[in-house]
């Protein structure tokens, strides 16, 4: 080679490990995530406020002795977790598919593997700082334990479902439409299911009919699974049979319909 | 390395191939061969397949029918050994535009074990003074930049440029110019769409003319232009009417005709038995001297680049 050997000339680079495009494209994540302002918002100052208000509210106190705090910790969870899995990654996605970003990184040496996973680590850890967040403010300000009967495995079990049933919808919705149209329909699903997915309202307070819906979709039934697992009452399982139905259904449609350009 | 291409030695071999969107075959088999070392501009009006074509090349999509190798690997199974060693320059950018130069080329650096330095890349394509400025608040010519820049990080054996000089001023489309100039000279393989046809004359080793999903030319810019009819023309100082163009036609060569070329005056000898000689040329300045016209212009030779390509794909198709 000679030293007029223009740059970009030469032996091809080798491409980087599979873990190291993993962990560069996650900290690409979450420092854009964090230039978000309103991402920010929807996944830590929404439910951090739906805790304390809901708990103030004593929502979901009930005369079996639950308080407010034991509906209200689940139900902000699942609504952190909607925040991250649905609107935060459905709408990055979105708009990383209409600038061609995905196109590109697709073309490069990471692929889709890498990507998809950049993608599912950048949710996993937002979703950390999220549970600790709150569960720290639960027991720091508001006094809640967990239930003697707590089954941290039905919590993990309904923390992955929800988010796969949930990013399945984000993917969903960002490979198929245009980015406005994500960043509408994102909002607006969020705004329903704090109003109707067993958060801001439990389902038993509902009307019979709209309860019965609402019980069939994924919010509610994060709530219920979070519910059972950290208070140890209440059985989950047609809950959980729920939450599968939706992640399996939503991942495989996503996967279908997806279109990275 | 050598700056030649190497016969022989195929960078890209696609043949017959086929692609269907819903009802609209958009490829109708196609064939394409890139020799190593070689700069291949693949033209064609919007709609003749050119996006798909690459597309697929780059592993993006699959053919319905048809097979392709390039650098000697399948792209749509063997992606994932093909994509370190192809540097594409996508059209939009693929650029998040909340992200600064020097923040997209070190992410991109990171996914390589030995790339260039995002540094240095920044320095050479003249970026550096914008390096901390989000992408959204570049002109159209440092985007361009970046995009090239950006396909260069892993010292690619084949660039694929989309309309490298597209929305760049006139300086900046030279200097873009002679950075490909100089990868070519290098021995990179290098396969360029583009609506530049300027761009191609200067550049390109071979043109591949593709016009609703069918190769329809290819060969080197002189051997395309000089497939087209010699010509003949001009600029007067006053428009002809129809029976002085039919006088003037007679005057010249017989059989012939002039065309008005529908803008300023300007007219073409066509229909001539033979190419065009110095009576031709002799037999219209007497003409026209006879009426008291000045020849304001008069060119004769073969068509340039862009109307033979005109000739090639229909004047109503948009170059």
């Amino acid at each position: 080679m000679t030293a007029t050997t223009p740059i970009g000339v030469g032996r091809p680079a080798r491409p980087a490990s599979w873990p190291a495009m993993v962990g560069a494209l996650t900290a690409q994540e979450l420092r854009l995530a964090a230039r978000r302002g309103e991402n920010l918002l929807a996944q830590f100052v929404i439910p951090v406020g739906a805790l304390i208000v809901l708990s103030a509210l004593d929502v979901g106190g009930s005369s079996a002795g639950a308080r407010g705090v034991d509906h209200a910790l689940p139900a902000s969870i699942a609504l952190a977790v909607i925040a991250a899995a649905l609107v935060s990654l459905g709408i990055a996605t979105g708009y990383e598919r209409s600038y061609g970003v995905l196109k590109r990184l697709g073309g490069s040496p990471a692929g889709t593997s890498v990507l998809v996973a950049a993608k599912t680590l950048g949710v996993v850890v937002v979703e950390a700082i999220q549970v600790v967040l709150l569960v720290a403010i639960a027991v720091v300000l508001l006094g809640w334990s967990p239930g003697p009967g707590a089954n941290a495995l039905l919590v993990g079990a309904g923390l992955v479902l929800g988010t796969v049933a949930f990013a399945g919808l984000g993917l969903l919705l960002a490979g198929t439409l245009r980015a406005e149209a994500t960043l509408a329909l994102a909002n607006l699903l969020f705004v329903l299911a704090l109003a109707l997915g067993g958060i801001a309202v439990p389902l038993d307070r509902l009307p019979p009919a709209l309860a019965a819906v609402a019980g069939a979709l994924p919010p509610a039934a994060l709530v219920q699974v979070l519910y059972a697992g950290l208070t140890g009452t209440g059985d989950a399982s047609a809950a959980l049979a729920v939450l599968a139905g939706w992640a399996v259904g939503l991942v495989v449609l996503a996967a279908w319909r997806f279109r990275w350009d | 390395m050598t700056g030649a291409p190497r016969d022989g030695e195929a960078a890209i071999v696609a043949e017959g191939l086929r692609k269907r969107y819903g009802t609209r075959e958009v490829l109708e088999g196609v064939d394409l061969r890139v020799l190593r070392g070689e700069l291949v501009a693949l033209l064609g009006p919007n709609g003749a397949g050119k996006t798909t074509t690459v597309e697929i090349l780059e592993g993006y999509r699959r053919a319905d029918a048809g097979t392709v190798r390039v650098l000697g690997l399948d792209p749509a199974r063997e992606g994932r050994a093909l994509r370190p060693r192809i540097g594409l320059m996508l059209q939009g950018g693929g650029v998040d535009p909340r992200s600064t130069p020097r923040e997209v080329l070190r992410l991109h650096a990171r996914l390589f074990r030995d790339p260039e330095d995002p540094d240095a890349l920044l320095e050479e394509a003249g970026l550096a003074p914008v390096a901390g400025t989000r992408y959204r608040r570049l002109s159209g010519g440092e985007q361009q930049r970046l995009g090239l820049a950006l396909a260069l990080l892993g010292r690619p054996e084949l660039l694929v440029l989309d309309e490298p000089t597209a929305g760049m001023d006139p300086a900046a489309k030279q200097a873009t110019r002679e950075r490909i100039a100089a990868l070519r000279a290098a021995g990179t393989t290098i396969l360029l769409t583009t609506h530049e046809l300027g761009d191609v004359e200067r550049l390109a080793d071979r043109v591949v003319v593709l016009d609703r999903g069918r190769l329809i030319a290819t060969g080197s810019p002189s051997e395309l232009t000089g497939g087209g009819s010699p010509r003949v023309r001009f600029r007067l100082s006053a428009p002809l009417d129809a029976a002085a163009r039919s006088e003037l036609a007679a005057a010249v060569a017989a059989g012939s005709r002039v065309a008005d070329d529908g803008a300023g005056n300007r007219y073409e000898l066509a229909g001539l038995a033979s190419p065009p000689d110095a009576r031709t040329v002799a037999a219209l300045a007497a003409w026209c001297g006879e009426r008291g016209l000045l020849i304001a212009e008069l060119r004769v030779g073969a068509a340039s680049l862009e109307e033979r390509y005109l000739e090639l794909v229909g004047r109503d198709a948009v170059a």
